[in-house]
C-alpha cells in the first residue's frame, strides 16, 4: 500500500497558482526527494502534506487514509524544519519529549523513547542544554531526534541541511542516509540541492513552476531527463545544450550541429532511434553532459561504440583538482567538457573531442521535451 | 564600509577635534538631565522643610530646616476633603485600581497579540488596524460614552468602573506591543508544536509565554505607570473616598485651609509618584531592553 498519495493537488494563494496538478505515489519505506529551484512550491507542498497549509483542490492520503481535513497532529507525521524550529526556552530533553507530553504518553514510555533516540543520534550529553547552547550540527540532530521519537507513518524534511556549512552538510547527509537505511521509514525530503537529491533519494520528483516535471529514480532523472529543465537542473556543471537538426548520414539517422567554424558536424545517432525522432529537418536540441564530452583517445572506442568526434578550440580551463573542466566553442555555443587532470587542454588548443552519443539526449526544440 | 567610515563623536580616538565633540555631547546630556531632575529635587527638599523656612526662602530656595515629620502627616493625618486620614486610603484606591487593570489588560493584550500574529484569520490585519487606532484616540473623546456605559453597568464612582475603563483603554497598547513582539517569533515554532500535538492554549503557555518576559515587562511597566498616573478618568468618574491618588492630590491642594502646607503636599506628591518611580528604577533596564530587543534569535 502506498504510504502517501497525492491526487491532482492544486494550491493557490489568492490569485497565484503555486501548485498545479501534483500527482505522486510514495511507496512504504521510500525516500522521495522533492527538488527544484527556489519558489517552485516545494515547501508549500510539504506543508500541505503536513496539514499546515490548506488544500485548494485534490486529495492527500497518508497510509491509505484521506487526510485533507485532518489536523496536523492526527496525520501521523513528523517534520524537520529548515530553521529546526527548536523551542528556544526548553532543554533538548524538553524539545524531544514535548510531543509526547502533548499526547499524554506516560512518563516511563517517554523516558524510554528519549533514551532510544538520544543513543541513536548520539546526543545523550546534550539533553540538559538549551538550543542556544548548541552548534548547528547539534541542533540539526536534536531536530531529527524530535521527529524520530514519534515513530510516525511519514517523515517530512524541509531543507534540513541548508543551514549547515558545506562540510557538515555532507556529513549529515551521509548520516541521514544511514538512518534511513536502518529505519526504512517513508520519507519526503525537500531540497534545492540536486546533489543531495541524487545521493539520498530512492526516487526524485523534480519540480518547476508548481508542476512535477519528472518523478523517477535518480539514475533515470540524470540519464534520461524528461525535459530540458530537468536536464539543466540536475547535474553540476549542468548539461550542455546545442541546437541541432535531424539529418541522414549515408542513409542512417544522424543530427547536424554547427561546427567550430564553417561546415556542420554530423553526429550519427545510435540505433535503434526512438520512434519519435521525426523526419529530416526537424529542429532539436542536443543535450550532452560534460563528462560525456572529453579528449578523444583511441582506447575510448573499445567500450563506447557510439563515440562521435569533433574538433573545437579551448577558451577557458578550470582545474578543480580531480578533474579539469574546459569551456570549448562549438559553433555559436560555448560548451563545457570534462578532462582527466593529466589530459587537461591548454587555452587556445584545438582539441579533438569524443562525444558519447549513447549518453546524449535529444530534446524537441519547441516543447523542450525529451525525444 | 560607509557605515564604518561614518563620523562617530563618541568613538575612542583621541584627537582634539573628537575630544571637543565628545565634551559637547556629554555637556548637553548633563544639562538636560539637570533640567529634568531639578523639579524633583525641589519637591524632595520641600518635603523636609518647615513652613516658615519655605515662606522665607521661597519654594526654590536652599533649605535651612529639616524634619521627617511631614511624611507621616501626609500619609495618615492630613485632611483631604473633610476626612483626616491622610492620603493612605487614596493610595490604596490606586493600588486596587492599577494592579488588576494592569494584569487584566496585559493578559488580554498578550492573548490578542498571540492571535493576531500567529493565528491570523481573514480580516485579522484589519481588526488589528482598528485596535491600534485606539492608541491615537484622545481620552476626552471617550468620556461621554464611558459615563453612559458605567451608568448602565452601575459602576459609576467605583474602583471596578475605573478598572474596566483602564482595561479597555489600555488594550490598544498592550495588543500592539505584544503583537509586534510575537510576529518575530518564527512561525515554524508554532507549526512544529502543532505537529507535536499542542493546541492553541498549550502553544501559548509552553512556547509563546516563556518567550514573553521582555515584552510583558514592558507592557506591565507601561500600563501600570499610565494607569497609576492617569488623571482625567480618575477625576471625572470618581469622587469622595473612591478617588485614586491622582484625583485626591487635587482635592488636597485645594483643601479647606487657606494656608498651603507645601511640605506636606510635597511629601504627598512624592508618595503618589513613588510606585511608578520605583518600578521604573527596578524595571527600567528591562523596559529599555524589551523595547529595543528584536525578540529572539
Ligand atoms: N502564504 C503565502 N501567500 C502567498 N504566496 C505564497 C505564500 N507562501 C508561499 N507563497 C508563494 O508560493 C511559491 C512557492 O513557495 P514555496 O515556499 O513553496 O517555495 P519553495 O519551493 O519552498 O522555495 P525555497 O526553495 O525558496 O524554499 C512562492 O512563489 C511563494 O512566493
Ligand atoms: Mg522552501
Amino acid at each position: 500500500m502506498a504510504s502517501l498519495t497525492l491526487r491532482d493537488l492544486n494550491k493557490t494563494f489568492g490569485s497565484v497558482e503555486v501548485l498545479r496538478g501534483i500527482n505522486l505515489e510514495v511507496d512504504a519505506g521510500e525516500f522521495v526527494v522533492l527538488v527544484g529551484p527556489s519558489g517552485c512550491g516545494k515547501s508549500t507542498l510539504l506543508a500541505m502534506i503536513a496539514g499546515l497549509e490548506s488544500v485548494t483542490s485534490g486529495e492527500i492520503a497518508i497510509a491509505g487514509r484521506l487526510v485533507n481535513n485532518v489536523p496536523p497532529k492526527d496525520r501521523d507525521i513528523a517534520m524537520v524544519f529548515q530553521s529546526y524550529a527548536l523551542y528556544p526556552t526548553m532543554t533538548v530533553r524538553g524539545n524531544i519529549t514535548f510531543g509526547m507530553e502533548s499526547r499524554g504518553v506516560p512518563k516511563k514510555e517517554q523516558a524510554a523513547a528519549l533514551a532510544r533516540v538520544a543513543a541513536l543520534l548520539q546526543i545523550e550529553k546534550l539533553l540538559n542544554r538549551k538550543p542556544g547552547q548548541l552548534s548547528g550540527g547539534q541542533r540539526q540532530r536534536v531536530a531529527m531526534g524530535r521527529a524520530l521519537v514519534r515513530d510516525p507513518a511519514l517523515f517530512l524534511f524541509d531543507e534540513p541541511l541548508s543551514n549547515l556549512d558545506a562540510k557538515l552538510r555532507v556529513e549529515m547527509r551521509t548520516e541521514i542516509k544511514k538512518l534511513h537505511q536502518r529505519l526504512a521509514k517513508t520519507t519526503v525530503y525537500v531540497t534545492h540541492d540536486q546533489v543531495e537529491a541524487m545521493t539520498l533519494a530512492s526516487r526524485i520528483a523534480v519540480m518547476h513552476q508548481g508542476r512535477v516535471q519528472q518523478f523517477a529514480v535518480p539514475r533515470m532523472v540524470y540519464d534520461r531527463p524528461a525535459n530540458m529543465f530537468v536536464a539543466g537542473f540536475m547535474g553540476s556543471p549542468s548539461m550542455n545544450f546545442v541546437p541541432a537538426e535531424v539529418v541522414a548520414d549515408e542513409g542512417r539517422p544522424a543530427i547536424a550541429i554547427a561546427g567550430a567554424n564553417g561546415p556542420a558536424v554530423v553526429l550519427p545517432l545510435p540505433e535503434p532511434t526512438p520512434n519519435s525522432l521525426g523526419d529530416r529537418g526537424r529542429r532539436v536540441v542536443l543535450g550532452v553532459r560534460p563528462e560525456h564530452l572529453t579528449r578523444y583517445d583511441r582506447r575510448l572506442r573499445e567500450d563506447k561504440p557510439h563515440l562521435a568526434t569533433l574538433e573545437a578550440p579551448v577558451e577557458v580551463v578550470e582545474p578543480t583538482g580531480a578533474e579539469t573542466m574546459a569551456v570549448v566553442r562549438l559553433g555559436e555555443r560555448e560548451v563545457i567538457a570534462r578532462f582527466e587532470a593529466d589530459a587537461a587542454p591548454v587555452v587556445g588548443e584545438r582539441v579533438t573531442l569524443a562525444l558519447d552519443m549513447a549518453r546524449a539526449c535529444l530534446f524537441d526544440a519547441e516543447t523542450e521535451a525529451l525525444i | 564600509m560607509a557605515e564604518a567610515l561614518r563620523y562617530d563623536p563618541l568613538g575612542p580616538s583621541g584627537t582634539w577635534h573628537r575630544q571637543r565633540a565628545r565634551l559637547l555631547v556629554y555637556g548637553l546630556l548633563t544639562l538636560f538631565a539637570l533640567y529634568y531632575l531639578l523639579p524633583l529635587v525641589v519637591v524632595i527638599l520641600n518635603s523636609f522643610r518647615d513652613l516658615p523656612d519655605i515662606s522665607r526662602a521661597g519654594l526654590i530656595g536652599l533649605p535651612s530646616s529639616f524634619s521627617l515629620s511631614y511624611w507621616p502627616i501626609a500619609w495618615s493625618k492630613f485632611c483631604v476633603g473633610g476626612t483626616c486620614a491622610g492620603i493612605a486610603p487614596f493610595f490604596f484606591n490606586s493600588v486596587a485600581m492599577a494592579v488588576p487593570a494592569t494584569i487584566i489588560s496585559t493578559a488580554i493584550g498578550a492573548v490578542n497579540g498571540y492571535v493576531l500574529s500567529k493565528w491570523r484569520f481573514p480580516g485579522s490585519e484589519l481588526l488589528f488596524g482598528f485596535m491600534t487606532l485606539g492608541v491615537f484616540m484622545p481620552g476626552q473623546m471617550v468620556l461621554l460614552p464611558w459615563a453612559v456605559v458605567l451608568g448602565w453597568l452601575k459602576l459609576t464612582n467605583t474602583t471596578a468602573g475605573l478598572v474596566l475603563i483602564h482595561c479597555v483603554q489600555g488594550l490598544s497598547f498592550t495588543t500592539l506591543f505584544c503583537r509586534n513582539y510575537y510576529v518575530n517569533i518564527p512561525d515554524d515554532l508554532i507549526k512544529a508544536a502543532r505537529i507535536d500535538g499542542a493546541g492553541f492554549w498549550r502553544i501559548f503557555r509552553k512556547i509563546v509565554l516563556p518567550l514573553s518576559p521582555p515584552i510583558l515587562i514592558v507592557t506591565v511597566i507601561w500600563q501600570f505607570t499610565n494607569i497609576w498616573n492617569e488623571f482625567l478618568f480618575a477625576v471625572i468618574f470618581s469622587s469622595g473616598t473612591h478617588q485614586p491618588i491622582t484625583a485626591a492630590l487635587i482635592a488636597l491642594s485645594a483643601g479647606g485651609t487657606s494656608v498651603h502646607q507645601y511640605n506636606v503636599e510635597s511629601a504627598a506628591v512624592l508618595i503618589a509618584a513613588a510606585p511608578p518611580l520605583l518600578i521604573y528604577l527596578f524595571g527600567g533596564r528591562y523596559f529599555l531592553r524589551g523595547l529595543t530587543q528584536g525578540a529572539l534569535k
